[in-house]
């Protein structure tokens, strides 16, 4: 029974962190909200060089071949710095749905090389949502039909791009018409990687929830101990002390979980679903809860354009409801706790691994 | 990042689980809130420890078994999945016990420790006083040197069990004219002693739950201070961080709980639907409580490899204490009209349980510092806020 990770796991995030603190500091980000795209390659080429897509890509295709443990760590990394890039639905969510595919799929491991070299963009259109992240720049688009997957060139779609309240995000309406030339799995393996997407899909919104929740929180408490009312650091009021107390309290019982639900994935456990929307339900409530709070305790400052707390306030509010949106996942777990006829003891936390 | 047991771990598990299975009484023992109760609770503690049961993570020498932190939250929830009866001294087993096994002389652990693994001394905490609640180092009960013993004088209060216990522990301020945290020493008193005078508090329920206990020239010899003389709040902090923290709240006594909910809540689905809220919580509640077992794992797998819990056990103290509100409020919404009845009538086992559960949750948020408190340990140790 052992929680911790790997020296090469902690490494790396560590890495990535340093990393992401200057190139993708605040000011930054909000030069790339301006752009047109919401997007800047050459964000998205260094993180590349830092390794970052290649993080998951099996060895056998140059990558590090870490997987969905050490991406519990990295997306964190990813929220905390508000990244505006879909590096995550790439690099970790579209990996780990072409490692799904059969051998004989023509172009698998090339498209795994170019992920791996940072060469590739791409969009997911999954069911659970009727928009698509980034379709505007991607490549090629994998996409939902009933069981099938299909990879379909950009040329071949239709789409109407909206604006999202995080200025960096591109929501597209996709329409395209299902071909057998574009169709690389179906049947049963199909369904496999659709269900499998969208918990990857899940754990990494939860990741990112969470790290943006500890940024939030991080700066409202930079807030609260400069900002002077009634001749003392706001701070020091006890009603400011429990908002943020109580943030760090569903920052701290969300990792663990978030944590288990990665191990779950990576290892195939029968309640995988269970423990990704668990995670998904946590990271939420913990993001929820730092954006209200800080909001509060940044008073009307919290309120402009002007602070950097509205760049992961409305980030986390946007991407709350990707992946499967909370109902879905409230469901999940009530599904499995009110109507399955499953055995809750205290001893089952770890049974079926 | 392995979370599975070892076959040690499960097979620990299974001589638990069969040892439970032959010998937890099969009718559940009566409150130990009474004389008679607490009693019986005294033999069930023997008989748990002649197995080899009753502090597994303790030393082989003081009557434990030796087992790591896993073993005890696995052992734990063998127990409260099989429905044993409450632990009746845990304040002496799991608090005083895990301060002296830290703090304690070689033979201070060789007098206490075997004694109290085996229930044979039973122990009550005598922190507060009518001026010492949350401000605990406001403490003026006074122990003054004299020669090799210490003179007690002053007053404790809300001492849980203290009128059937046999000893308690506790700070007094043993230098004459200290202030707040400074001065205070840490002491074993016999509550047989002379001097002594013990006088019930009725809690909410009606019962002698908590005690005063009044020292008048209590002697009480050197030995039996841990820690050094002026010193004792260090050695407090530690055992209120185990009372907030793992050991007096393991997972598995919220997990156990949880699981007769959504029982209840199965089996009473059609009139609980009414009010879609209450599936929620039913899930919530396990959400909650499974979360609270993964952070559990997770802070023990620190702890066993040389960690230190700091102002982290306050948060847990704060998160249990809900939950164990929301799932006892749950529990009534789903009982509704049934839900106010003692045990003495015709319907009401089940009900009393969940009764005694909701006015017992009632208490979460304020004993072992409440709250409020611990927020502010969190907001200023944890997050560096001004004080
Ligand atoms: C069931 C039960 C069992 C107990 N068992 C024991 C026992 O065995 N041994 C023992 O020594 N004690 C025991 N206690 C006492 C318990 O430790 C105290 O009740 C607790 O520390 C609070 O102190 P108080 O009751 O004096 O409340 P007070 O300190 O008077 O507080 C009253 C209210 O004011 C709030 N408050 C006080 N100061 C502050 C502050 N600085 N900031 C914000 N809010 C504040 C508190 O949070 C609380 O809400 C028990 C209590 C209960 C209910």
């Amino acid at each position: 029974m052992d929680f911790t990770f790997t020296e090469d796991q902690l490494m790396f995030r560590e890495a990535i962190s340093r990393f992401l603190m200057t190139e993708a500091a605040p000011e930054k980000l909000r030069e790339i909200w301006e752009t047109a795209e919401g997007r800047c390659p050459e964000l998205r080429s260094s993180m590349a060089t830092q390794g970052l897509t290649a993080l998951s890509i099996p060895e056998a295709d140059g990558g590090l071949g870490m997987g969905d443990i050490a991406w519990s760590l990295m997306t964190q990394e990813l929220g905390y710095y508000g990244i505006p890039d879909s590096l995550a639905d790439t690099a970790y969510v579209g990996a780990g749905l072409f490692s799904a595919l059969g051998d004989d799929v023509a172009g698998k491991n090339d498209y795994l090389t170019k992920i791996c070299d940072g060469e590739l963009r791409l969009a997911i259109g999954h069911q659970c949502s009727p928009l698509v992240a980034d379709a505007h720049l991607a490549e090629v688009l994998l996409l939902q039909h009933g069981d099938e997957v299909h990879l379909v060139p950009r040329d071949n779609i239709d789409e109407v791009v909206n604006q999202s309240i995080d200025s960096s995000r591109r929501l597209s309406q996709v329409t395209w018409q299902p071909k057998p030339e574009t169709c690389i799995a179906s049947g049963e393996a199909g369904a496999k990687i659709w269900h499998e997407t969208l918990n990857r899909g899940a754990l990494s919104v939860a990741g990112q929830l969470l790290g943006l929740a500890q940024r939030m929180l991080d700066l409202s408490v930079d807030y609260s101990v400069q900002r002077k009312q009634f001749g003392k650091a706001i701070g020091s009021f006890q009603a400011v002390k429990h908002h943020l107390a109580d943030v760090a309290g569903k920052i701290e019982i969300a990792k663990p979980v978030l944590y288990r639900a990665a191990c779950s994935l990576e290892n195939n456990h029968p309640l995988t679903d269970v423990h990704v929307s668990q995670a998904r339900n946590f990271c939420s409530e913990a993001a929820a809860l730092a954006a209200r709070h800080g909001l509060q305790i940044h008073g009307a400052m919290g309120y402009t354009w002007e602070v950097d707390l509205q760049m992961f306030m409305k980030r986390s509010w946007a991407i709350n409801n990707t992946w499967g949106d909370s109902i879905f996942h409230q469901a999940r777990v009530q599904d499995y706790v009110l109507n399955s006829d499953a055995d809750l003891a205290p001893s089952k936390t770890f049974e079926g691994a | 990042m392995k979370l599975t047991y070892t076959p040690e771990q499960q097979s620990f598990r299974l001589e638990v689980r069969e040892w439970l299975a032959a010998n937890v009484p099969k009718e559940k023992l009566p409150t130990y809130d009474t004389k008679a109760g607490f009693e019986l609770h005294r033999e069930w503690e023997r008989k748990l420890h002649q197995a080899g049961y009753s502090m597994v993570m303790w030393p082989k020498e003081y009557g434990g078994r030796g087992c790591d932190l896993i073993d005890w939250l696995i052992f734990e929830e063998e127990y409260y999945g099989a429905g044993a009866p409450g632990r009746v001294n845990q304040n002496g087993q799991l608090l005083l016990g895990s301060t002296l096994l830290e703090f304690g002389t070689p033979a201070q652990k060789a007098q206490f420790l075997p004694r109290m693994a085996s229930s044979d001394d039973m122990w009550a905490q005598a922190w507060s006083e009518p001026n010492a609640g949350s401000d605990m180092a406001n403490i003026s009960s006074k122990a003054l040197l004299d020669g090799d013993h210490y003179i007690l004088n002053g007053q404790k209060t809300w001492s849980t069990r203290a009128i059937y216990a046999d000893w308690a522990f506790g700070l007094f301020r043993s230098e004459v004219g200290s202030k707040r945290h400074h001065g205070l020493s840490f002491l074993m008193v016999p509550l047989d002693a002379e001097g002594v005078t013990i006088r019930p508090i009725k809690a909410l329920d009606g019962e002698d739950a908590f005690a005063e206990i009044f020292f008048d020239n209590v002697k009480v010899p050197v030995e039996h201070r841990i820690g050094d003389e002026g010193k004792g709040w260090h050695v407090a902090m530690a055992t209120a961080g185990f009372e907030r923290g793992l050991l007096l709240r393991s997972p598995a006594r919220f997990q156990q709980p949880v699981r007769k909910l959504v029982q209840l809540y199965r089996d009473n689905k059609a009139s609980a639907d009414r009010d879609p809220s209450i599936g929620v919580a039913v899930a919530k509640c396990w959400s909650d409580a499974e979360a609270y077992a993964l952070s559990a794992y997770n802070t023990v797998g620190r702890l066993n490899s040389g960690a230190k819990i700091g102002a982290e056990s306050s948060l847990n103290k704060v998160f249990w204490s809900e939950l164990d509100l929301l799932i006892h409020q749950t529990a009534m919404n789903i009982l509704g009209a049934t839900g106010e009845l003692l045990a003495s009538g015709s319907l009401a086992q089940e009900q009393a349980y969940w009764l005694n559960g909701f006015l017992f949750a009632q208490a979460g948020p304020i004993y072992a510092g409440s709250n409020e408190i611990q927020r502010n340990i969190v907001a200023e140790r944890m997050l560096g806020l001004p004080r």
